[in-house]
Order: structure tokens, then sequence, then C-alpha cells
């Protein structure tokens, strides 16, 4: 069958993907089902056993309705809207689990929940987390795991061939590097990467939580969970205190190595894998982030010393330095209590924080906020301007940056950059506003807004089960939309309106 | 026989007078009082979550008052019969520490924690059972012949195609 332009057949090509996503994350559930059985977690398991039996018969039917469009080709419009509506029927079907479990008060409080694992953002309103089943945990942990890497990248990894329009739904799932010419390949080598760290992180947790005390079970399942979370810069941790529960400087050390990791480009942890150790320096979001999280340590260490926080350099590196590259590269793992921020830190730590947070990690990683790479782009534009400025009239000079080879900067790489910081900085200003009108102080609802945009998940204490729906569903939405980038949400919105007109 | 029973009102009221200024606290109060409270002996009661961690000669334990957890430090021969942690299949010992509590640790790099000097076991944990519902049962199988019909049936259609 050859592929055609046929407009009619879109929405069927559109469910056929999406169809494909949900099959995926219904193959995913039997994991954790796996894992209760293993722990005698009966009534935990067949909870998973008929979320995934009841996902895997809504994304099969999907398939066989609509296997004869699969060859349609798709534009960017169409092949965004399936990377969107794929990323929120998946929050809903991947929220059954939770809410079979009971482990939420409301089914939104599991959505949001998903929505926080997927978009790697880390804030949780499950019940009694640390009275949690082994399976739930599992799931929770695989959902954040998953979500870093891409829904798309995993759907992709299975498919034996590319078909038109799947390159533009790796785009809307906010990653545009190919790492190898066919897309296809490059998600695999996206997994492949990941996969290798998994089984690094996971050993080296484990012997971590074997001399912590922890019996051997436990530690392996501890370390295989923190680790989907530090990798994929999600947060989320099995116990409440999250990384505070360790009380462990070895657990801190490990976990910021990965989640530094895990926030840096698979197309630098490519160009490494084959060799090409230099980019590692030479690359603008390497400079960048280095730049950026020096001055930030500088102003959290200046603004926690003026208040005489923490007693000693060990207890400032560990309670400052953690929390900020924990903001910086979008992880959100904390040692502190979430109210510690507003009652102990003061203005100037929350304020770089709050920088770090915004800013993010790499693009093409697993990290959130409005990334290295762009940070590195409008810096260099505004180098190129100034320099203008102090040259002769009709002299034309050339301004490079080195993102895995030298590129030329033009005009379009700037514009894209600073929309799409400029619809970021929109994004928290509503968020902020939306926190404001719930009745919370200014410092709080700008500290939870600039975690919910950058997709970070340090807490202040703001979101809870007990914060308003209508700023669960605003948090909601800004965790998805800043996940995928803004383009594939707005494209899903335009594709929807322009349906709705056409009726 | 007099001097006796004085010795022994004064060995019994001792621990209780050393005590006496100490101030029954939650999580909660641990948290948002934590530079008031900086320093000062604590009485605080939880149940000991996830892992009873030993390092050494002494114990990291974490208790939960059902608002927050606090990592408790004691030598582990303080520990007597505190051994079950709560985790989904159980409910953990209830604890009642007085230590020691430290807004931000020296000895520990700057953790909130409680250094204890007394534990005391309230109430022991037990095992829970989650009943397993037949109706869920039934809906599992029954969801499970129709998920395995589809997917061979997509199999075969994919292998058409």
């Amino acid at each position: 069958m050859m592929p055609a332009r046929n407009r009619s057949g879109h929405w069927r090509a559109v469910l056929y993907y999406i169809g494909t996503v949900i099959l995926c994350l219904g193959a995913m559930m039997y994991l954790p089902m796996i894992v209760s059985m293993l722990y005698g977690e009966w009534s935990v398991a067949v909870n998973f056993l008929i979320s995934g039996n009841l996902t895997l018969i809504f994304g099969g039917s999907l398939l066989l309705l609509f296997r004869h469009s699969r060859l349609q080709r798709l534009g960017w419009g169409e092949s965004m809207t399936v990377t969107a509506s794929a990323w929120f029927i998946g929050m809903i079907v991947c929220a059954f689990p939770y809410w079979l479990n009971g482990n939420y008060l409301s089914f939104l409080d599991c959505c949001f929940d998903v929505m926080s694992g997927f978009t790697t953002t880390g804030f949780s309103l499950i019940q009694d987390m640390d009275h949690l089943s082994n399976g739930v945990n599992t799931w929770r942990h695989m959902l954040t795991f998953v979500g870093g890497q891409g829904m798309v990248v995993l759907v992709l990894t299975v498919l034996t061939k590319a078909s038109s329009g799947i390159y533009r739904m790796y785009v809307g799932e906010g990653k545009d590097e190919r790492l190898l010419p066919n897309v296809v390949h490059t998600s695999r080598s996206i997994w492949m990467i990941s996969l290798v760290y998994l089984g690094l992180g996971t050993i080296s947790l484990w012997f971590a939580g074997i001399s912590l005390g922890m019996a051997p079970d436990r530690a392996f399942l501890h370390g295989w969970w923190i680790f989907m979370s530090a990798w994929s810069t999600g947060g989320f941790g099995p116990m409440s205190q999250n990384v505070l529960y360790y009380h462990s400087e070895l657990y801190e050390l490990i976990t910021v190595l990965f989640f530094i990791l895990g926030s840096f480009n698979f197309a630098l942890h490519y160009a490494v894998f084959t060799g090409n150790r230099r980019e590692l320096v030479k690359n603008v979001e390497s400079v960048s982030f280095t730049v950026t999280i020096t001055l930030l340590t500088l102003i959290t260490t200046l603004g926690l010393m003026r208040l005489n926080v923490y007693p000693d350099v060990v207890a400032m590196f560990r309670k400052g330095f953690y929390q900020l590259i924990s903001g910086h590269t979008t992880t959100g793992f904390m040692t502190i209590y979430a109210r510690q921020f507003y009652n102990e830190w003061g203005d100037i730590a929350l304020f770089a924080i709050v920088i770090a947070m915004l800013i993010g990690g790499s693009a093409c990683s697993t990290a959130g906020g409005f990334k290295g790479l762009r940070m590195g782009i409008i810096f260099s534009a505004f180098k190129r301007d100034v320099r203008r400025m102090a040259q002769p009239e009709g002299q034309i000079s050339v301004q490079r940056y080195h993102h895995i080879h030298d590129v030329v900067l033009d005009d379009g790489t700037v514009r894209s950059a600073m929309l799409i910081v400029i619809a970021y900085i929109v994004t928290f200003t509503i968020g902020t506003l939306a926190c404001m009108l719930c009745g919370y102080p200014f410092a709080m609802s700008v500290f939870e807004s600039a975690s919910a945009t950058g997709n970070v998940g340090l807490s202040i204490g703001l979101m809870s089960s007990a914060s308003p729906a209508v700023l669960k569903i605003i948090f909601l939405l800004i965790m998805w939309l800043a996940r995928l980038e803004f383009m594939s949400v707005l494209a899903l919105s335009a594709y929807i309106a322009k349906k709705v007109m056409r009726s | 026989m007099k001097k006796k029973i004085l010795a022994l009102l004064l060995f019994l009221l001792l621990p209780i007078a050393a005590f006496a200024e100490s101030s029954v606290v939650s999580s909660t109060d641990l948290i948002n009082n934590a530079s008031a409270l900086d320093g000062q002996t604590v009485v605080y009661t939880g149940e000991v979550i996830g892992d009873i961690m030993q390092r050494g000669d002494h114990t990291w334990l974490n208790l939960s008052d059902g608002s927050n957890a606090i990592g408790i430090w004691a030598a582990t021969d303080q520990l007597g019969s505190i051994a079950i942690p709560g985790r989904y299949d159980q409910v953990g010992d209830t604890v009642q520490v007085t230590g020691i509590f430290h807004r931000a640790c020296r000895d520990h790099g700057g953790d909130m924690d409680i250094h204890a000097v007394q534990l005391q076991l309230i109430q022991q944990g037990h095992t829970i059972t989650h009943p397993l519902s037949s109706v869920r049962l039934i809906l599992a199988v029954v969801t499970a012949v129709i998920g395995a019909g589809i997917v061979i049936r997509l199999q075969r259609k994919q292998r058409k195609l």
C-alpha cells in the first residue's frame, strides 16, 4: 500500500498511532504485577492484571480498527496531535492501576500523579506513601523512567520501520536530535544508553543500600526505583522523606551523579560513547550548565550563609548544593522537608533555586526547563549583537556555537529559542497567578509554579491532595505543556478546534 | 530501710526529672518551629517505617506520626524489642523517643533529626492482610481472555499486511 495524503483518513492514522502507544503502556503494567506476585501482594497484582488487560483491549482495538491507515502520511499538525493525545490518553489509562489500588483520594489525583511521573516532574498526591505496595512503587518509578525517555521513543523502539510522520511525532515530544540518520535507530540508541545506565545505577545503589543497613532485596528495589527516578530526573522516591530517608552521603552522591548524567543531551552521551570525549567540554550545553550552576551555587551559598542556615561546609554542601543541583537538573530529589525552604532558606537562596528550576537541563534529555541549549543560543545571539554594534558598518561577522558540531547562529534559530523561552515564562506567570488566586503567598506561588513549569518537582509545601481541584488541573496542564515544549499541545488544540468548527 | 526506699525513689524519679522540661511534639511542630526547638530535649511518638538501618553501633529509624517522618539516631542497644517496621503488609512498632532535636545536625550533614536518649516501645507492630476480591479476580480472568483474543487477532492481521 502506497502512502497517501488522504485528509479524511488522517484521524484514523492518528488513532492508530495512539493505539500503538496505549498497547505499549498496557504491556508495561505486567511488570509491577510480577513484582507484586513475588512479594505476595495478590490484590495489587490482580489490580495490575485488570488494568493491563483493559489497556491492551483498548489499544489493541484501536490498532485492529485502524490498521489500514497506518501508512497514511501525517503532516506536522497531525503528528504532533498524535504525541499530545497519546500523552493525555496515556495519562488516563495509566491512572487506572492507581485508582483500583485505592492510593488516592480522587481520580483527578491519580491523573495528576501519572502526569507528574510521565513529565518527570515528581509532585505526588499519593496517600500514605510509607505503606505503599512494591507493585505500586514499581509502577510510579516506571512511569517516570518511560516518560523521561519519551512515550513515542518507547513505541519507536518496538517498531520495525519508520513511516513518514514518525520523526515529527518524535519532535513533538520535545526531542529533535538525530543520534543516527534513522529515527527508529535513534530511539533504540536512546533506550540502549538508558538501559546501560539502568544496570550500572541499580547495582551501585543496591550495594550502597546494603551498606546502609537495608536488607538485600529491599536495597535492590530501592536502588532500582531511585535510579529510574534519578536518571529520568523525575524526583519520585519510595518513601515520604524522599532521599532524606536514607540519611546517607553515599546515596546522595550516587544520585547526584546519575541525575546530572540524566540531564545531559542524549546526543552528548552518544558522542562520548562513540569516543568523542572532547564534546563534553566543548558543547554549548555543558558550558552553559557549568556557568549557571557555578553562579547559582554562589548565590545560594551567600543566601544560606547570611541566615546561618547550616552549621558547617559539609551541611551547606549536602543541603544547599544538593537541592540546587536537584532543581537545576529538574530532578526534584529532596534531602530537606518542603516547609524548610519557606521557613529557613530565605529569599536569596529561593531566588537562585527558582532560576535554576526555570533554566533546567539539556535539550533532548530527560530534563525539563527551557534548557541550556536555548540559554547558550540566546547568549551567543546577545554576544553577536553587541559585537555588531562595535564593528564598522557593512562588516559581516558570523557567530558560531558548538553543539555536536559547529553551528552557524542564524536568526531563525534565535527566534525559535526565544519563542520557547517566552512561552515558558508566560506559563510560569500563569501558574504563579493561579496559586496566588487560590490564596497562597507570593514566594510559595513562585517556587511551586517554577517547579511545575520546569518539570522539577521540588516542593515548598503548596501542592498537596488538599489543594483546590482547579489548581491541580492547572498544574497538570502546565506539566503537560512544558514537557512537550508547547507545540504538540497547541497543535492538538488547533486540531480539535478545526474539527469542532467543521462539524 | 527508709534510706533504701529513698534511694529507690530517687532512682525512679531522676530520669523523669531529667526529661521534665522536654516537650511533647509532633513532626509538624518540629518542622515549623525548628529554630525554637533546636538543641532541646523533645518527646516524639511515631510508627517505625520502612527499614531499621543499623550503622555500626548506632541505628537509623524513621518515625512517622502520620504527617511526616523524622529520622531518629539511636544506639543499637537502645532498640530493645523494636523490630517491626511499617510497610505495605505490616503496621510498624509505635515508639516514643525522648532525645535531643537538631534542626540541622552537625554530625549528619545538616539532617533534621533527633538523637535518642531513650526509646520506648508503645505498641508492637503487626501484619495486616489485604483481602483479594473475588469479583476483581473474575474480572481479571475475563479481561485476560478478551485481551489475549485481541492480541492473537492483531498478530494474524499484522502477518497478512
